[in-house]
């Protein structure tokens, strides 16, 4: 070990006291089917976290000091407790900013949110026009998205966020949701898509292709700190140089996630077993899972890098998205999916071999609708296949071209 | 960055942490959270955290500095610092 005092970057790989950013899934009920949703989310859960238990959570949070939590779903807002638990969070301290697809936001709770300095909103919205978005999230969704929107400005609610999920058919509308955002005197924030959840499925043919990684690079750079991304696209730093953020891989390290029975995860994007660090309702709580997970510690030892230490630009990709390298069936140890290098496209074609053994891991638990939902988007995959081998690796969809585009 | 920054930072007058933040210490420092801007800081080392800490029973910013046993070579990276701070509202001038 050499001498030289660690980087704040390395010094946030070997994890904090408390996450940065918490992500607390409430529910799993939804009244949404969207085709990429990250947990799968659908069907409440019949061992979700009583109000009781929530509010211990908040405790737990209040004395760890974690300054926010980032409340989802599921669409968080149909538990009936849910506006209980902000108030019972915001008088703990406990900031909160939640992610909805609108449902309930009306001109009543859009002025009571824009009074608290200690709420923000986030609507999710997949598309700049009904038909992009609705594809994804279901007819009638943009509908509802932009109506709580225009209650949200028509409130005074100042700076709340418009989240846009990047995919192939909505990356060329990047301008327009700028300006949605704006109109509504909104900030923009766009995130990565994972192939998490029922994303697993979709993702193939949602993710943006090689070129439109570019054209994303550059717009953001463009835009600068004006446009959030969650620090989720640090995998494209290789273009150019880092964005605005963090760019680190955060899991176990500085966020995690908390499901709706209360399940502790090492990131919002890794609903799996081998990624699960322990309950809540286990002794010590959420502290304790935090402090002394044992996959926790694991992640916050060095990494080696893998097959990535001897690239160039190991340092300012870091390996990428740990998630979307596990849900495509790639090891953790080696490129992403979407390695602007394209090291990622090989990788994928040689893990094609293991989809067709079967050996792509599936996100689980599921609490997809199992009947029919009113507006749901028709599937962009042909036929759902829960327990059928995953296709070959999609390698022949990326650009040819793809291992030149450093230059 | 900051020759602008520091020119609007005065090391001499009196200063506090914003009411809207919190402190958190962490192994490297401290984060620091700004409720109303809902920014995040960073502060880099023990010092830094003990100078923000009693700048509110410091006549001065210099005077914190210097309870904190910062030499006067070091003194203008934790000006820099500070005027950071002041600039996101981390931190804002007593009356």
């Amino acid at each position: 070990m050499s001498a030289r005092p660690a980087t704040l970057v390395e010094q946030f790989e070997r994890g904090l006291a408390a996450p940065i950013c918490l992500t607390w899934e409430l529910t799993y009920a939804c009244n949404l089917a969207c085709v990429h949703c990250l947990s799968s989310s659908g069907r409440r859960d019949p061992r979700e976290l009583s109000t009781a238990e929530c509010q211990e959570v908040i405790d737990t949070l209040e004395r760890m000091q974690v300054f926010y939590v980032n409340i989802g779903g599921g669409e968080p807002t149909v538990r009936p407790d849910f506006w209980d638990l902000v108030d019972y969070a915001t008088a703990h301290h406990v900031g909160v900013k939640f992610s909805t697809n609108g449902i309930r936001i009306d001109r009543a709770v859009a002025r009571r949110l824009a009074g608290s300095d200690y709420i923000d909103v986030q609507i999710s919205l997949d598309g700049a026009t009904a038909d992009v978005n609705d594809a994804v999230r279901g007819a009638g969704s943009y509908a509802t998205a932009l109506r709580a929107m225009a209650h949200l400005s028509a409130a005074g609610f100042s700076g709340f966020k418009l989240s846009v999920v990047v995919t192939r058919h909505n990356v060329s509308q990047l301008d327009e949701f700028k300006a949605l955002a704006d109109a509504h005197g909104a900030q923009l924030r766009l995130t990565r898509l994972r192939p998490s959840g029922r994303g697993a499925d979709t993702w193939p043919q949602l993710h943006p292709l090689p070129e439109q990684q570019r054209v994303l690079y550059d717009w953001l750079t463009a835009h600068g700190e004006q446009v959030l991304t969650g620090d989720s696209f640090f995998h494209l730093a290789p273009y150019g140089g880092p964005l605005p953020g963090l760019n680190l891989c955060g899991a176990g390290r500085v966020v995690c996630l908390i499901d709706p029975v209360g399940d502790v995860y090492a990131c919002p994007f890794a609903i799996h077993e081998n990624f699960l660090a322990g309950s809540v309702r286990g002794p010590g709580g959420f502290a304790a899972v935090w402090r002394d997970s044992p996959l926790f510690a694991e992640l916050r030892a060095p990494q080696s890098g893998g097959a990535c230490r001897s690239c160039g630009f190991y340092d300012s990709c870091r390996g990428g998205c740990m998630a979307a390298k596990f849900f495509t069936g790639l090891p953790l140890d080696g490129p992403d999916p979407e390695c602007v290098q394209g090291y990622g496209t090989e990788a994928l074609l040689a893990a094609g071999s293991a989809a067709g053994r079967g050996d792509v891991p599936r996100p689980a638990p599921d609490h997809s609708h199992r009947g029919p939902v009113r507006g749901q988007p028709v599937p962009v995959t042909i036929g759902a296949r829960p327990a059928a081998p995953r296709p070959p690796s999609r390698a022949c969809d990326e650009n040819p071209l793809t291992g030149f585009a450093a230059g | 960055m900051s020759t602008e920054l520091a020119a609007a930072f005065d090391l001499d007058r009196p200063w506090r942490i914003d009411d809207q933040v919190a402190v958190r210490p962490e192994p490297f420092g401290a984060l620091l959270y700004h409720f109303g801007t809902r920014r995040l800081s960073f502060l880099k080392n023990a010092t830094v955290l003990a100078v923000v800490r009693s700048l509110a029973e410091h006549p001065s910013a210099r005077s914190a500095c210097a309870a904190a046993g910062v030499s006067p070579a070091a003194l203008p990276a934790y000006e820099r610092a500070l005027a950071t701070l002041a600039d996101s509202s981390m931190i804002r001038e007593r009356a």
